[in-house]
């Protein structure tokens, strides 16, 4: 049986709505304001991509602050937002929804991309590429002038809400040939480029988020350095900026800076006996 | 005393009666060792001393063997304790009564030097066994009664003892010792060789058992330590220590690489590869921020200050990079003592120069010396502004030398104490000279590369053989040399596969039955293996919401791909050549109709597969042939070269099962398999013992297992079971019938790929 969390929480029964008592819109409010660092002028091309209602895709490696940045728009724009983690056994009816079967008969069941459809919200369809490809398809009506979204199984065509955007993010570097997205998927979206930003404005965003010393931050920040510099040569990818934040929390925290380097950056990302002793060489002749 | 009336002390008398000797070049150095003596050993001691070295004087080996003692005790005493006497006697006496007693001198006179090396008595035992050990069973005999003639390496070894154990510890000895014993026991003058450290192989297996962190073993650690710390890369090349005793090599860097040396012992805390570190992060030190200066003008003391403040510019800026490098540069520094160095008599430039350097990089020096404290402050200055230049910190360079130059700054003397940085480089780059050969200095020369010779085949590559009695490997024993085999007439495989038309065609059906292996699953079947319960669940709901429902609910496996590739690895050697038991063929023909027949399968089931033959001719001489490709079909250029297998020389298998595994284990298959087809046990004219390739072959299979090769051995030698199950373990089968090998080769692939 095919069953997420997705579906079940993006579940919009009125029934539910009304137990609830609260708007079904506003469940998907972001209700605080993330901490976002803007790199260089995405904010302002994000907004007009939204006024216009472009769809949206975010690239960049894991962990530079792609969803942080989708879900620091929906705040500023105060918009809700859906997001899907998608994953390989996703079928189209967990984005669209389903008949489910009741003791007398069958009732049918939104997907989150109803859901976001129907009440106007950003949908953030997060690693779109891990999704098959026969999945991916059904964005594309809701992705141009249409629009619209058919449910063929219900029967029913819905019109997107005015307030209605999608939003795709996916990781170019560890996907294979495989996992690509399609010419006809790609060109329906507008892009931006993210990667990890440079070191001093990373330092700077470690130290906000966790409000730590920005000199520790730096040295944090250098050895993320240090690691990406060996993507490639034994590394598939480099230390995140959110393993950095991991890092820097540990470190808030009162662990010492070298263990909490060794058990936040080092040993998530690689078993090669080389690398590890590497970066752990480094995290010495970084924290004196 | 060169005069008896000048006699001042009648104690001094009374000892040059007790040794009662009439050895005039004895009594020349008489009163110098005495006097030594006298400082280091005890009353007793003195006695045993004098008695000791009247019982040597008194061997007839002449007077070296006595003037070596007298030199050499007082300061061996003086390490491990006179009371080491007794045992260093009894070995000469071991020695005195064998045929070995040319060897007393060289032991004596290399008595000193290893006591300083081993530094306690206990070692120095250990050293007197492995000598003794040494010397029984090198020292030959006839019909093991009578020992007669004296050991060959012996007097080599003991001349080289301060030099290997400079290297080895005890236990590498040992082991040293051990293998040229095994291995040249019955060659007196390969012995020698080895013993000098004159042979290829006596050089690499001190290699192999030296001390400290090899560079072949931390190699890409300190790519991935350059490459992470300093986005920098370069080739590193080793140069060796071992043998330059007079001339240490320093490490540098040029066009071709990063030269460092092959080994680093730990320094104190330090270890070998933080050693290792240290020089790289200098030499990207000098690589990011230095630029060579114009040479000509200064004097070889100012280019040494230019070079001290240049090097500690850039530890600076390295250290600003990292400030854990402040801890390493500090460890690996010398410490000199400020009032180490006398000016009136020695020239203390360099022990200036350190001092400074020191106190440059150390920000708690304890040095008092005005002008230096002066300087170090004008240093920080500089940086502080930034990351300063090579040609700013030179002039500061020259002025210091300016304001401290003494005259004694000339003296031949010079202290070098405590002022050797090891991990700086010998900063080569830094210079450029406008007149080329104007200084004592001429590696700058250009030298011309030579135009290589023309390559005849492809160079040999050597590989290990196991020696089963010392659990170790011969490092690079065997050399392989690899050729494309001979070609013949293609049409003879032809009809050889004809011949069998009738086996193959029953080979053929046994092909079509043999099942790929990777799964895959087939949804929307009507009919299928297994019901798939996602598809039927939503026919369900379909079904009950009104729609017509899918009915294809099913979902079966089909098999795809098999991934395996396969060597064939064919024994040719002589014994090939005769007749198979109860078969007018000899076994090659017969294996040349196997291997046709199995090749033809293999090439239908679509396996990427290769063949290849080996024979041998003593290790220095092993022959690996290819007969067919990975990238080859089973066409006519490879059927030509089947058909030319000619069999000859022996078999030393193990050799040959790792050349074909480097090929093998380059390939991407998910298996490997590699069949090896023989008639007989693994030998070699050289190998004398006939375990030894047996038990070469046996660890060949190990590594190929380790490896994730699998191994199979098919043997038409039908006294195989002996040894056969020693080195391949239950991977194998003895085909007793030879004349059935055309049809058990194929089916018994199929069976093993199944």
């Amino acid at each position: 049986m095919i069953e997420n969390e997705v579906s079940v929480e993006a579940n919009v029964s009125e029934a539910n709505v009304k137990q609830s008592g609260r708007n079904y819109k506003d469940q998907y409010k972001v209700e605080q304001e993330p901490f976002y660092q803007q790199q260089k002028n995405e904010v302002a091309l994000y907004e007009a991509a939204y006024r216009n209602r472009l769809p949206v895709m975010v690239k960049g490696p894991t962990g530079c602050g792609k969803s942080r940045f989708v879900e620091y728009m929906a705040w500023k724009l105060g918009k809700p937002l859906i997001t899907v983690a998608c994953n390989e056994d996703m079928t189209a009816s967990d984005l669209v929804g389903r008949y489910l079967l009741e003791a007398n008969g069958t009732r049918w069941l939104d997907g989150p991309l109803t859901t976001a459809a129907r009440i106007g919200a950003i949908c953030y369809l997060d690693e779109i590429v891990e999704a098959r490809q026969d999945t991916t398809v059904v964005i594309h009506p809701l992705t141009d002038h249409r629009r619209t979204l058919p449910l063929d199984k219900k029967g029913e065509l819905i019109h997107a809400h005015p307030d209605f955007q999608l939003v795709i993010s996916y990781n170019p570097g560890y996907q294979t040939l495989m996992k690509d997205l399609k010419q006809s998927t790609k060109q329906r979206f507008t892009a931006f480029d993210f990667d990890y930003p440079d070191a001093a404005l990373e330092a700077q965003i470690v130290a906000k988020e966790t409000g730590m010393d920005e000199a520790v931050a730096a040295q944090l920040v250098k050895i993320g350095g240090v690691a990406r510099s060996l993507k490639g040569h034994g590394l598939d990818e480099g230390i995140s900026t959110r393993l950095l934040v991991y890092a820097a929390t540990l470190i808030k925290d009162g662990v010492d800076p070298r263990d909490a380097c060794r058990m936040a950056l080092v040993r998530p990302i690689t078993d090669d006996a080389d690398i590890r002793e590497t970066l752990d060489h480094a995290i010495d002749a970084t924290f004196s | 005393m060169t005069n008896a009336t000048e006699y001042q002390h009648p104690l001094m008398a009374a000892y040059w009666k007790q040794l009662d000797t009439r050895f005039p070049q004895v009594e020349e150095v008489f009163d110098d060792v005495m006097a030594e003596a006298l400082a280091v050993l005890t009353r007793e001691g003195i006695d045993a001393y004098l008695e000791a070295g009247r019982v040597i004087g008194k061997l007839g080996r002449g007077v070296e063997p006595m003037l070596a003692f007298m030199e050499e005790w007082p300061s061996t005493a003086k390490v491990v304790g006179e009371s080491a006497l007794p045992a260093v006697m009894a070995l000469i006496q071991r020695m005195q009564k064998s045929p070995n007693g040319k060897a007393i001198t060289p032991f004596l006179q290399t008595l000193a030097p290893v006591a300083r090396r081993l530094q306690s008595q206990e070692l120095l035992q250990h050293y007197l066994d492995i000598t003794l050990d040494f010397m029984e069973r090198t020292t030959g005999s006839i019909h093991g009664h009578h020992t007669t003639f004296p050991s060959p390496g012996l007097p080599e070894f003991l001349a080289q003892a301060p030099a290997l154990l400079n290297q080895l510890t005890l236990a590498g000895l040992k082991s040293w010792v051990e293998y040229g014993i095994r291995n040249y026991r019955t060659h007196p003058e390969r012995q020698k060789d080895y013993f000098s450290l004159q042979s290829a192989d006596a050089r690499a297996v001190l290699q192999r058992e030296r001390h400290g962190t090899l560079l072949v073993d931390v190699e890409r650690k300190l790519d991935l330590y350059l490459r992470g710390l300093w986005q920098d890369s370069d080739h590193l090349v080793p140069y060796s220590t071992a043998f330059d005793e007079l001339r240490k090599p320093i490490p540098y860097y040029d066009k071709l690489g990063i030269r460092l040396p092959d080994v680093f012992d730990d320094a104190g805390e330090i270890s070998g590869i933080d050693r290792y570190r240290a020089v790289l992060a200098h030499i990207v030190g000098h690589r990011r921020w230095s630029e060579a200066q114009v040479a000509d003008n200064w004097s070889p003391f100012q280019r040494m200050a230019v070079e001290f403040f240049e090097d500690c510019r850039i530890e600076t800026l390295l250290i600003r990079e990292y400030p854990g490098l402040r801890t390493l540069f500090l460890a690996l520094h010398p410490k000199p003592v400020q009032d180490a160095c006398d000016p009136e008599t020695t020239s203390c430039l360099r022990h200036r120069m350190a001092m400074l350097s020191r106190a440059l990089l150390d920000p708690d020096h304890s040095y008092t010396d005005a002008a230096l404290k002066d300087f170090v402050a004008r240093f920080h200055a500089v940086m502080a502004e930034g990351e300063s230049s090579t040609q700013e910190i030179a002039a500061l360079a020259l002025s210091y030398v300016a304001k401290t130059r003494r005259q004694s700054d000339q003296f031949a003397k010079v202290h070098f104490d405590d002022t050797v940085v090891d991990y700086r480089d010998d900063n080569r780059q830094l210079w450029k000279f406008i007149e080329a050969g104007d200084e004592e200095e001429a590696f700058d020369e250009k030298r011309k590369i030579e135009p290589g010779e023309e390559i005849r085949g492809l160079p040999p590559r050597h590989y290990p053989e196991w020696d089963y009695a010392s659990q170790t490997y011969r490092p690079d024993w065997a050399s392989v040399y690899e050729a494309l085999h001979a070609s013949g007439n293609a049409a003879d495989i032809d009809r050889l596969l004809a011949k069998h038309g009738a086996l193959a065609k029953r080979l053929k059906k046994m092909l079509d039955l043999l099942k790929p292996q990777d799964k895959v699953r087939i949804r929307y079947q009507e009919e299928g293996s297994e019901l798939d319960l996602d598809v039927a669940i939503r026919s369900l709901i379909d079904f009950k919401g009104g729609a017509t429902p899918d009915p294809r609910i099913n979902m079966s496996h089909r098999t795809d791909g098999r991934d395996i590739a396969v060597m064939l690895l064919l024994d040719l050697s002589e014994s090939l050549n005769e007749k198979a038991a109860g078969s007018d063929q000899t076994i090659l023909e017969l294996s040349q109709e196997a291997v046709s027949l199995l090749a033809w399968a293999i090439e239908k089931l679509g396996d990427p597969f290769a063949i290849a033959g080996f024979h041998s001719n003593t290790r220095h001489d092993v022959r690996y042939l290819h007969i067919k490709g990975y990238g080859e079909h089973f066409n006519d250029d490879v059927k030509a070269r089947l058909a030319a297998m000619e069999a000859g020389y022996s078999t030393r298998m193990g050799a040959a099962m790792r050349h074909a595994a480097h090929y093998l284990g380059a390939r991407p298959a998910d298996k490997k398999l590699m069949l090896i087809l023989t008639d007989g046990r693994p030998s070699d004219v050289d190998a004398h013992d006939e375990r030894l390739l047996i038990e070469d072959a046996r660890q060949a299979v190990k590594e190929l297992d380790r490896d994730k090769i699998f191994t199979y051995c098919i043997s038409l030698d039908p006294k195989a079971d002996e040894y056969v199950g020693d080195i391949f373990g239950r991977q194998f089968t003895v085909i007793d019938h030879v004349e059935r090998l055309p049809e058990k080769l194929p089916a018994l692939f199929m069976a093993l790929t199944k």
